[in-house]
């Protein structure tokens, strides 16, 4: 599993800034981002080099941060790559979240998935499934 | 145990006509010194040798919050200044102040009756008394302060703020009474297990004396539980004396007014008719003994009830219910009436919010919306978008059910409620027409 940090957001202008803000002044750089947004609040989630410390930060200064497992996967960059995983994921009882999904090279893909049971990293590790660490995420940078 | 047994534990018909001989004694007392009042009981048709017990009281005219302020400042003194030894007064921010005066009499009277409820919430001379009420002309702090000084208790005259302190002394100074408004009790708390305590553990706090704002049962149980501290819901009024006028025993079910200091009547408000005794409606209150601002039948806005039956506390005073709410705080929301109260104790009902809220109201066309602004607590699993909104729909299912009312629910990041040192704002009225 990798460490995401994950930040509640009201649609409020200048909030998403505010908080990239304190990230950057607290020497945390991040990898990738997304933000999911509803009507009238959003949900920030992160990865960056040092989490914990990120939310903690965050949370000194008003937001609402924590840290989240979810789980990383590598999958190759092709056509096919990420419907392979979910087929298995299905495959195994497993309800997704939430997801998202970025290349991080010509070759490979990577999947942060939110699961509904975290044990089954376990199952893919067993089928071969590449599973990413938070060193290498957070080295991404 | 009771501080003055021998009036906290009075047979009630002894009791009764205590009140009676001092009721008849206020009736000449005002008449003769209030010109207000004179011209109240004539234009009633009312002499003071009319009344000759407590049942006569009905006959007596009722004096309105307007009534103190067309009389700002002193006009409603009975004694010469040289007699008033101190003035509170409650704000004025919808027109003048209503101003107070108080003789040393009065004083020590106000400080027996807060005693009595520190020594009902297990106070005694060894206690130490954390007043974090506000001092000033509000009569919160100084209310408290004289009343823990009276039981020859340790008093830290905090005032309200500075919220860091409260809890190092809290600590430090192992305060076993903290007296101040339930919102800032709640804060309390909470910052000091933000800061790492464990207030049960770290803290002998072991009651809270609450009052000056309205706390639904369901408040009462989470400050209990974050405080690890009995609260006793406490009430008073400027204008008929400061708080103590009634308060909370250790059973907690409901206050005990002071009786040999107070009548206290429930009038339906409308027709000013009294209710039967369990049926819900506006407190009115007859100061007996007061010398410098005595009140007859003064209309509070109050929304309370009058509980049947003894108390197993031994205490014979009467006791009404928590208030329900009041007069003119009572919202109006889509023809449909609506206390901020009834809304609290749905929030209460929800483990994954804080107690904090905020009630707004805006118009939308012609129709009135409310929005109603919650923090979720800081373990609610937030990752997820789909908590978040079904935690929404379930409160607002809940509002609707028991108010008939359809509710927006936001959920806000923490502390956008603004936390309140002194009495909370819950509701923002930016109806047209209704700005403040």
């Amino acid at each position: 599993m990798i460490s995401q940090l994950t930040v509640f957001l009201e649609n409020h202008k200048g909030r998403l800034a505010g908080v990239c803000r304190s990230i950057a002044d607290a020497g945390i750089n991040m990898s990738a981002l997304l933000l999911a947004d509803t009507e009238d609040f959003g949900v920030l989630r992160v990865f960056c080099d040092r989490p914990e410390a990120a939310a903690s930060t965050l949370r000194d200064e008003g937001f609402r941060a924590s840290v989240t497992s979810v789980l990383g996967v590598q999958v190759p960059n092709r056509s096919g790559g990420l419907a392979d995983l979910l087929e298995f994921l299905d495959k195994e009882g497993v309800n997704v979240e939430y997801a998202y999904c970025f290349s991080i090279s010509a070759d490979f893909a990577l999947n942060a998935l939110k699961v509904s049971d975290g044990a089954v990293e376990r199952r893919l590790a067993e089928a071969g499934w590449r599973l990413v660490t938070d060193e290498e995420i957070h080295g991404l940078g | 145990m009771y501080y003055q047994p021998e009036i906290e534990t009075m047979a009630r018909k002894d009791l009764c006509s205590l009140q009676g001989e001092r009721l008849k004694r206020l009736a000449s007392y005002v008449y003769e010194r209030i010109p207000f009042y004179r011209k109240a009981f004539d234009g009633a048709g009312v002499s003071p040798d009319d009344i000759k017990g407590l049942e006569d009281i009905t006959r007596l005219p009722f004096t309105v919050k307007q009534d103190l302020r067309d009389a700002y400042p002193f006009e409603m003194f009975a004694v010469p200044n040289a007699e008033v030894v101190r003035i509170h007064a409650s704000s004025g921010t919808t027109g003048n102040a209503t101003v107070v005066g108080y003789t040393s009499q009065d004083l020590e009277n106000w400080a027996d009756c807060f005693a009595r409820f520190l020594v009902a919430a297990g106070g005694s001379a060894d206690s130490i008394v954390q007043v974090a009420y506000g001092y000033g002309l509000f009569t919160g702090g100084l209310g408290a302060h004289q009343g823990g000084e009276a039981l020859g208790c340790t008093v830290i005259p905090l005032s309200s703020g500075n919220t860091r302190r409260q809890i190092q002394l809290m600590h430090d100074f192992a305060s076993d009474i903290l007296c101040c408004t339930p919102s800032y009790a709640l804060h309390i708390a909470e910052s000091a297990r933000e800061e790492g305590f464990d207030p049960a553990k770290d803290f002998k706090v072991s009651a809270a004396i609450l009052g000056a704002e309205p706390c639904s049962e369901g408040m009462r149980r989470e400050i209990e539980e974050k405080l690890g501290a009995r609260v006793h819901d406490i009430y008073g009024l400027s204008e008929v004396m400061g708080p103590g006028v009634a308060c909370e025993c250790g059973c907690q079910q409901g206050l005990h007014v002071c009786e040999d200091h107070f009548i206290v009547e429930v009038v339906d408000p409308e027709t000013l008719n009294p209710v039967a005794d369990g049926q819900w409606g506006e407190a009115v209150f007859t100061t007996l003994t007061k010398q410098a601002s005595p009140l007859i039948r003064y209309r509070t806005r109050d929304i309370t009830r009058i509980i049947e039956g003894a108390c197993a506390c031994g205490r014979t005073f009467r006791r009404i219910d928590r208030i329900a709410g009041r007069t003119d705080d009572m919202l109006i929301i889509r023809g449909v009436n609506v206390f901020p109260s009834q809304i609290e104790e749905v929030i209460t009902q929800f483990t994954d919010i804080t107690a904090q809220y905020q009630i707004i109201l805006t118009s939308k066309g012609p129709l009135d919306r409310v929005e109603l602004q919650v923090e979720t607590v800081a373990d609610f699993p937030f990752d997820e978008v789909r908590r978040l909104e079904a935690l929404k729909k379930e409160i607002s299912r809940e509002l609707k059910s028991n108010l008939q009312v359809a509710i927006d629910v936001k959920i806000v990041e923490p502390k956008t409620i603004a936390r309140s040192e002194g009495k909370a704002k819950r509701i923002v009225d930016l109806r047209e027409g209704r700005q403040g």
